[in-house]
């Protein structure tokens, strides 16, 4: 009798780490795929909204606040999760990539995150986005392959702003505030370039460092002329 | 386990077949759905921002 309850017992356990071992395969289909395949239908649909919200008429526009004045100050009072910019790296494919405010991890599943206290796109300071390496779209999963001169390009509600990176991407600790900075590296020092920073994490899969990428406003031009010069020209691709 | 919840399943084969499948299905979806995203943040390697 108690050789069936010990059998009974050992096949019982090992039935639930086999269950356990499906759960845990299961998990890592959520994260390699099934992440993307959400993040990927929700970033199309922030760009397509942009667009509709761009394209829309000017009197809709004038009546809801021009999204960069809301923006103004580069603190904290714009929406939390809002999307107010597009990015387009051509080096990474030139996917559109909606720049949402605010980094929270549910927000960077639906695009890049901006930095709340840092510049808005354009302005004097630093502009600075977070996005994911690997799933949940991934965004940045090649940004070590981004090198000196390659154009980053933001599109907003009324302007293409073209920045050119000043560095091949390097690798900081995460608590590394400084490089966010309105000047990096010298937190409270008041700014005069127009930068641009992109943090994600490094290496694949584990987040006990940051790959940051610099850059400076090189060129701006109004939406109504058309897309600039870094997007229509054949650039260096990497993919 | 699994023999004791096969047979507390009510009854014929294929009905007992079904009830294992939508049972199965629905643990699925509760996992992709909320138990995974609820895991996901405690775990090591989604941080992508400088913080403090």
């Amino acid at each position: 009798m108690w050789a069936e309850r010990a059998r009974t017992a050992i096949r019982s356990a090992g039935e639930i780490l086999i269950t356990l071992g499906l759960v845990l395969f299961l998990f890592c289909t959520y994260q390699l795929f099934y992440t993307n395949v959400v993040a990927d239908e929700a970033m199309r649909s922030e760009v397509s909204d942009l667009h509709k919200l761009w394209a829309g008429p000017p009197v809709a526009r004038s009546v809801r606040p021009a999204v960069p004045a809301a923006f103004d100050t580069a603190d904290s009072q714009g929406r939390t999760g809002a999307a107010f910019a597009i990015l387009h790296i051509p080096r990474l494919g030139g996917k559109d990539i909606p720049v949402l405010q605010g980094t929270t991890l549910d927000l960077l599943g639906r695009g890049v995150g901006h930095y709340k206290d840092s510049a808005l796109p354009g302005r004097i300071g630093n502009f600075a986005v977070a996005g994911h390496r690997k799933t949940h779209g991934e965004p940045f999963r090649y940004l070590d392959e981004m090198r000196t001169g390659d154009l980053i390009v933001v599109e907003t509600a009324d302007t293409w702003y073209t920045y050119r990176e000043d560095r091949d991407p390097f690798i900081v600790d995460p608590a590394d505030l400084g490089v966010v900075a309105p000047v990096p590296d010298h937190p409270g020092v008041a700014p005069s370039r127009k930068l641009i920073t992109l943090t994600t994490c490094n290496p694949w899969w584990a987040s006990t460092q940051r790959m940051i990428v610099t850059g400076e406003l090189v060129a701006q031009q109004p939406r109504s002329a058309g897309e600039p010069p870094a997007l229509t020209v054949n650039a260096p691709k990497f993919q | 386990m699994y023999a004791y919840l096969w047979r507390h399943l009510p009854g014929p084969v294929y009905v007992k077949v079904l009830i294992a499948l939508a049972i199965a299905a629905l643990i699925v979806v509760l996992l992709f759905g909320w138990v995974f995203p609820w895991i996901e943040p405690l775990m090591p390697f989604s941080g992508n921002t400088v913080s403090q």
